[in-house]
């Protein structure tokens, strides 16, 4: 599903050389539930925007569903965003003037669904993630915890390949935080390919496999 | 995965979504950003119509007090080698039987000396006071008619057809209302209501009260003197009828130039000169109506500037601020081309209603006003010149230059990297 030969990223400051990522190179089946997990500036997030085709690494291979992603024009790249991926933001990252419903159906539209049948999908991955009676609310009508579901569900509504998630519970509170890991870990047990980010450690346990990193290298690499 | 890129990038899909946000966006936006917006846009549009139609009207009219109540739809004149027209009751004649005839008015022209003080001894080296005028023998009654000429007697009142004792005398010849003194160019300085003044034509002279004072914004009437047309032939020596001029008005049934066809299938030009209102405006008016109009072009250019940086800032700001919004479109696959559909959307919402605002003022209130309460030029009681194609157009450079000012700082926007964009680094 996911292959990733030789990955660096190198961040330019100044004169100096800042490696992220330092030579990685890993694959993720499909159907798994992997954690990255790793101190502040491991270059776990790095790895994930590069895995999730939202930066382009310095050298390096991404290979998504056997399609080497990195030398894709920024409009490819885009269109397999949309199409075969997943986005959950730390902060949610949802439209402020879309209604929870709006911001779900949008994708869909992009993808060329009719306005119907994108409104009756979106409809169903708010109540898969339980957000049935608040979808024509706006994003400053709802909870963190709800916010952070519109966006779950906007993620999984039209039926993403695999879903990046970028430390999803980092804003919540323990209780929220639960809710949207025992969404993930429902989505996974429909077979739904997972990464995500966390520092947490007892959510890291909950996934298959849990990679750590330090200083832009992986250091662990262990099946939970 | 290539079935599904080729369904995402199709157009009807960017401008699908496109549609999306910008109804969105317009539709959750601050109520009075929205409508300053519009406001500008408004301003705008009447700064491209108003300002070239009040300049263009100005001449125009000029143009049109000169075809109401001088020249009317057809003009017959004399040849340029003679000084009148020949066969003036047969051409009258012949103009009543033109198909759409309405009315028409028959003047008696020449030149003459106006003195008011020719009564008194002048010390030698003095001049008299005196002007030169144009001489304009009337109908009382048919021009009334034609023209409603004595609605322009300031002072005084109208001629009646017993008056043989008595001219009109143009503003334009007396000093109280064109204060110049000018070598050339004289005007009478002690002349009212009432005075004496003699009229010279060549060796011929009579004395004449003043009856009345004209004002009429039209040189036919401002710079003459008005006696009936039985007193301007007795003072030109006209043992005729043969007349100066003869206007014609016409209904909505014909043309002016088929109406000029029709009088010279019917031999009129073998009498005299035909010429319809258009042909007959002084060239330099028509030159000053072309001047103005592009003067009127490069300041509705310059508005139309001022416009597109407005909705250039507009945008660029709405783009700005929503760096990170964008930023998250992009990251969750939104096209490029959606997005500038969507700011593309919303500029040419904001022009579509500054337009439709600026039309409806334009052509419900200030054009009707402009017609009703003309501006008072010195020279021309000034109307709006505003046509509805020449609306339309200017209103189309209007939306598409909108477009392009939001299409512009949209795309810098929408080009940055999208991983920056929504981190906001």
């Amino acid at each position: 599903m996911i292959i990733v030969k030789n990955l660096t990223k190198i961040f330019q400051s100044g004169d100096q050389e800042i490696r992220a990522l330092n030579d990685l190179s890993f694959s993720v089946p499909e159907g798994q539930f992997l954690t990255i997990t790793g101190k502040s500036g491991s270059g776990k997030s790095t790895l994930l925007y590069q895995l999730g085709l939202l930066d382009l690494p310095t050298s390096g291979e991404v290979h998504i569903d056997n399609k080497e992603c990195v030398g894709l024009s920024e409009n490819d790249r885009t269109a397999i965003r949309l199409n075969d991926l997943g986005y959950i933001f730390q902060d949610y990252a949802i439209l402020p003037s879309l209604t929870a419903l709006e911001n779900t159906v949008l994708p869909l539209l992009m993808q060329g669904y009719t306005t119907e049948l994108a409104e009756q999908k979106a409809k169903r991955a708010l109540e898969r993630i339980g957000l049935a009676d608040r979808m024509h609310n706006l994003p400053s009508q709802l909870s963190g915890g709800q916010q952070q579901r519109v966006s779950i569900a906007r993620a999984i509504a039209h039926d993403p390949k695999i879903i990046f998630a970028d430390e999803p519970t980092a804003n919540l509170d323990s209780e929220t935080s639960e809710q949207v890991i025992r969404a993930f870990i429902d989505l996974n047990r429909e077979g739904q390919t997972i990464v995500m980010v966390t520092h947490e450690a007892e959510y890291a346990k909950l996934a298959h496999r849990t990679i750590t990193m330090a200083d832009g290298c992986i250091v662990s690499d262990t099946l939970n | 995965m290539a079935d599904r890129l080729t369904v995402e990038n199709s157009l009807t899909q960017n401008i699908k979504v496109g549609w999306f946000l910008a109804k969105r966006e317009l539709k959750r936006a601050n109520i009075w950003t929205t409508t300053l917006i519009v406001l500008v846009m408004t301003l705008t549009f009447l700064n491209l119509i108003v300002v070239s139609g009040i300049l263009v009207g100005l001449i125009q009219g000029s143009e049109d007090a000169q075809k109401k109540y001088a020249i009317g739809d057809i003009v017959i004149s004399s040849f340029l080698n003679r000084s009148a027209i020949e066969q003036t009751p047969r051409v009258v004649d012949i103009v009543k039987t033109i198909p759409g005839y309405r009315n028409h008015t028959v003047r008696y022209s020449g030149s003459a000396r106006v003195e008011s003080n020719y009564r008194e001894t002048i010390k030698p080296g003095e001049k008299r006071d005196g002007a030169g005028a144009s001489l304009l023998g009337i109908d009382p009654i048919e021009e009334e008619r034609f023209s409603g000429v004595s609605k322009f007697v300031i002072r005084g009142s109208y001629l009646d057809t017993n008056d043989g004792d008595s001219i009109l005398i143009g503003k334009n010849l007396l000093y109280e209302f064109t204060p110049i003194e000018a070598p050339g160019f004289q005007t009478l300085k002690n002349v009212e209501v009432g005075s004496r003044v003699k009229v010279t034509v060549g060796d011929v002279s009579k004395e004449y009260f003043v009856k009345g004072i004209l004002s009429s914004k039209v040189d036919e009437f401002d710079t003459s003197v008005v006696a009936l047309e039985s007193e301007v032939r007795r003072l030109t020596n006209r043992t005729n009828l043969d007349a100066g001029t003869i206007a014609i008005q016409l209904d909505s049934s014909i043309t002016p130039v088929e109406a000029k066809e029709f009088l010279l299938a019917s031999g009129v030009g073998e009498y005299a000169r035909v010429q319809t209102a258009e042909d007959a405006f002084p060239k330099f008016l028509k030159d000053i109506k072309a001047t103005f109009g592009i003067l009127g072009s490069a300041i509705s250019g310059i508005g139309l500037v001022v416009a597109s940086i407005t909705i250039f800032i507009v945008i660029f700001v709405n783009a700005i601020t929503r760096r990170r919004y964008i930023g998250i479109l992009k990251g969750i696959g939104i096209n490029k081309r959606a997005i500038l559909f969507s700011y593309m959307y919303q500029a040419t919402l904001y022009a579509s209603l500054g337009i439709i605002v600026g039309m409806v003022l334009i052509f419900g209130v200030i054009k009707p006003y402009f017609t009703a309460n003309p501006i008072n030029f010195p020279f021309s009681d000034g109307i709006l010149v505003a046509t509805l194609s020449g609306t339309l157009i200017r209103a189309g450079i209007l939306l598409v230059t909108t477009i392009i000012a939001g299409y512009i700082p949209a795309r810098i926007v929408v080009k940055q990297n999208t991983l920056s964009a929504i981190l906001g680094r």
